[in-house]
């Protein structure tokens, strides 16, 4: 008997091998867990798109759940976002404002201008400097924020019709009570 | 004789073509050897295996300014690693600091480490003891 343990346990060391191998299959090295979450947004006031001489204040949020999208007219994630941020702007839970990373107004407004604008309001942050301090590292992503001003969750990447449905509007709804 | 001329002009020519200074860094050579040191530190997070110092992304460019400014401000080096942890996480990091979700990294090591020698002192004394180990699969 205690033969048989000991030739069976290099197969079942073996299997445990393959199951953390094959556990990391799944995981992405580059989502990289955000400190922010459960953390005041960062407060910021930056120049609205297409409206000069306005300024738009994350304070002015205060007391609504909204949704921060960061983009750019540069990045192919974004492209395969916008038809889903499209529908999310006809939702009425929550309000959507673009942050226009380390982009020219130009380019911006002209993919606005042809593909549509799904934001309450986009501002912009061409040198990239709110997103230094939103922790931003690859464009798409999207943090919702809550009533208080704190960050709910943080997607990194592009926001898809089942992640949606199934996490952000639920947490939407709860955190409108 | 003449291709021999029109060589040596060619060769002339393209020497000033590649003479370019090397652009200074900043002006303040001090803070530039700080910034090498403690960007070599820091994980670029675009390209992950890379430093800051050593990535040309777009963000490894920005966080070096970024840095570059806070320490013209007077911020010490744990000021700003801890400015950048707090944004990015400790993944930013190339030393993992110790603590609960990294505890298993520091001290697995150890662990198997002392599997080993537990290991190894047993089969040693089951081998003194055993006259014909050799019979024995130890």
């Amino acid at each position: 008997m205690n033969k048989l343990i000991k030739s069976l346990l290099p197969l079942a060391l073996f299997i445990i091998v393959v199951g953390f191998l094959f556990k990391g299959l799944y995981l992405d090295p580059h989502e990289v867990p955000s400190p922010l979450v459960g953390k005041p947004a960062p407060a910021f006031t930056a120049p609205v798109l297409a409206e000069t001489g306005k300024t738009f204040s994350s304070q002015d949020m205060k007391g609504k759940v909204w949704l921060l999208n960061v983009w750019a007219s540069w990045c192919g994630a974004c492209r395969e976002e916008h038809p889903v941020l499209m529908d999310m702007s006809k939702l009425s839970e929550f309000e959507m404002v673009g942050l226009d990373y380390k982009d020219t107004d130009a380019e911006a407004k002209d993919v606005l201008n042809t593909s549509g604008n799904p934001y309450k309001l986009v501002v912009t942050d061409a040198e990239g400097k709110i997103g230094i301090n939103y922790g931003v590292y690859g464009v798409p992503e999207t943090y919702l924020i809550d009533k208080a001003g704190v960050i709910r969750y943080k997607q990194i990447g592009p926001i898809t019709k089942e992640l949606l449905y199934t996490k952000i509007l639920p947490m939407v709804k709860e955190l409108q009570r | 004789m003449k291709r021999w001329l029109v060589l040596w002009l060619i060769l002339l020519a393209s020497h000033t073509a590649f003479a370019d200074e090397a652009k200074p860094l900043a002006e303040d050579p001090a803070l530039e050897a700080r910034l090498k040191v403690l960007s070599q530190e820091l994980r670029c997070l675009v390209c992950q295996n890379q430093t800051l110092s050593d990535s040309n992304a777009p963000l490894a460019e920005d966080l070096r300014k970024e840095i570059r400014e806070q320490m013209r401000a007077g911020k010490s080096d744990q000021e700003v690693i801890d400015y950048l942890v707090a944004r990015y996480g400790d993944f930013v990091r190339y030393r993992p600091p110790v603590n609960r979700s990294t505890a298993l990294l520091w001290v697995g090591p150890f662990i198997g480490l002392l599997a080993g020698a537990f290991l190894l002192i047993r089969t040693l004394k089951k081998r003194a003891g055993d006259e014909n180990f050799e019979a024995e699969d130890a």
